[in-house]
């Protein structure tokens, strides 16, 4: 979380810095290289593992394959729809936990980022009894306009938008805590109201760290799994997504299972690659 | 200066994006204590089908009865994914399988330790909710446009067989999901989120509180064999050929039969 400390002198980041350029590269104690190879080495060779158990000569016919594509559409789909439903809910929940106060705003921050540490499992079997047809507000939907949503492409933006939300609240949170209110404060008494001075201000001023926010929340959409196949089931082209397609292909052919994992992980490299170069670039 | 708030923002975020979770794993089973030749001792680990739940646990506990000392840990799941796992090398005692096909891919493997035997048969049902309030009666009522089913995924032995029987009868049935085991099926039946599911007369006996299972005659062309073997890096080899015997037992058959199963 961001500190809020207004000047660019102090703070922890600063005094890393400034600590870096007196220490420069001076020799790594052992006692700290050692466990740290150990570290990368584990977090980076099972990723190697998918690429040197790929089956580069079969890759395009499997790729192509229709199953595939349409997990991957799905995938794609749901995961864009998630997010800005995410958005249209999220940056607005994010600036009432920023910009203003009242009674139990803690709770509701630890609310919101409960989903972070729920297992997916659970959060698909809490959806199911909400959402589902025998649910708190699903019952009353299916009886009154006849909508179940459990087992449709609905139901699978639900389960990724309830995954990744807390990404998006707390990326914009963080933003908008970071961001000088001062500005707004000077919108405020050029006599813009609140709705304007969050349009027109606030808003060009964190967008980059919604920007952010957006592309961490896509991604947890994208891998999204447990919520998913407990909410909204597995079927194909339906509520098929990649990550489900990678757990049934590997009942029966670990080859496939691989390459839909090596797309998967194509695309979230893509991911974090970008954000490198547009966000997380060292001052 | 505030890039670099972004950037701890970005960071924190990356930081949870990267410890977020994922549901669907299995936790390994636990390899089990050497036991000498000849003495049944130690942790005896059985990887079974889902569907066998309910009576391999029972069975498992009167096993431990009969033999002080030892303990059976079981992983039950579905078939492809519990053969998947033997043939990854998990370090297991005995399979038990829904169908053939699923010991195939290990027998092809050579994971096995001795012949697979088929110890008891299953046969589909359609379970619906208590008391069956839409009054499906057999395989055709399940197509009507207002009617949710679930089936098996293809993968897994419910699903191979749901198919034998659904083509049999000719029915071309639309299911809202495909589940990755027939227990995954059966709990959609009752939270009420289907309809009807094509689940094993045993796993709709074994939830007979929630659910009724309507028999239907083209069951009889997709009767399930369930083979069971000892495996080729049982930790334990001696218990694994213990319970295997116990299980094509008198004592296992009452409990199985019990159950709902079959005579081979």
């Amino acid at each position: 979380m961001p500190t809020s400390a207004k000047t660019a002198g102090t703070g922890p980041v600063a005094r890393l810095r400034r600590g870096r350029t007196r220490r420069g590269s001076a020799g790594v104690p052992v006692a700290l290289a050692v466990p740290a190879l150990l570290g990368l080495g584990f977090l980076v060779l099972p990723l190697a593992g998918l690429l040197i158990r790929t089956p580069w000569t079969s890759l395009p016919q499997r790729l192509t394959a229709p199953g595939v594509l349409e997990a991957l559409r799905l995938s794609l789909v749901t995961a864009t729809a998630a997010t800005l439903l995410c958005l249209l809910l999220g940056v607005p929940l994010a600036w009432l936990l920023a910009r203003t106060t009242f009674p139990g705003r803690r709770l509701v921050r630890a609310l919101v980022t409960v989903p972070l540490v729920l297992p997916p499992v659970v959060g698909g079997v809490a959806l199911l009894l909400v959402f589902g047809r025998r649910g708190l507000i699903g019952g009353w939907l299916d009886e009154t306009f006849g909508i179940t949503l459990p087992f449709t492409t609905t139901g699978v933006v639900l389960a990724e938008a309830f995954v990744a939300m807390p990404f998006l609240v707390i990326a914009v949170e963080g933003a908008l805590r970071g961001a000088d209110a001062r500005y707004e404060e000077a919108a405020a008494t050029l006599g813009a109201g609140r709705w304007t001075a969050f349009r027109r201000v606030t808003l060009p001023l964190v967008a980059p760290g919604i920007a952010a926010g957006a592309v961490l929340c896509w991604a947890r959409a994208l891998g999204e799994f447990g919520a998913t196949i407990t909410f909204a089931g597995n079927f194909p082209g339906r509520t098929q997504t990649m990550p489900l397609a990678v757990y049934l292909a590997l009942e029966q052919d670990l080859e496939a299972a691989i390459v839909l994992s090596l797309v998967l992980l194509v695309v979230s490299v893509a991911i974090l690659a970008s954000l490198r170069d547009r966000w997380i670039t060292s001052p | 200066m505030r890039g670099r708030r972004w950037t701890l923002s970005v960071a924190v975020g990356a930081l949870l994006l990267a410890t977020a979770g994922c549901g669907g794993g299995d936790d390994d089973p636990r390899p089990g204590a050497d036991g000498s030749p000849g003495a049944v001792t130690g942790t005896v680990t059985v990887l079974a089908a889902a569907s066998l739940t309910e009576s391999f646990t029972r069975i498992g506990a009167a096993f431990e009865a009969a033999n002080p000392g030892v303990t059976v840990t079981f992983s039950f799941a579905g078939s492809s994914q519990l053969a998947q796992q033997i043939t990854a090398g998990a370090p297991a005692d005995v399979f038990a399988a829904a169908s053939p096909a699923t010991m195939k891919t290990v027998t092809d493997a050579g994971d096995n330790a001795a012949e697979p035997q088929v110890f008891v048969r299953n046969q589909l049902v359609i379970a619906v909710a208590k008391g069956n309030p839409k009054g499906i009666t057999g395989l055709a009522d399940l197509t009507k446009p207002d009617t949710k089913v679930a089936l098996c995924a293809e993968q897994v032995p419910c699903g191979a067989a749901a198919k034998t029987a659904l083509d049999a009868a000719g029915t071309a049935l639309t299911p809202v999901t495909l589940e990755q085991d027939v227990k995954q099926a059966l709990s959609k039946v009752r939270l009420g989120e289907v309809d009807a599911a094509l689940v094993y007369r045993t796993d709709a006996r074994a939830a007979a509180a929630d659910v009724d299972g309507i028999e239907f005659p083209e069951s009889a062309g997709a009767v399930n064999d369930y083979p069971i073997v000892t495996l080729k890096q049982a930790p334990n080899s001696a218990g694994a050929a213990a319970f295997v015997a116990y299980v094509l037992g008198a004592e296992a058959r009452a409990v199985l039969t019990e159950a709902g199963f079959q005579t081979p």
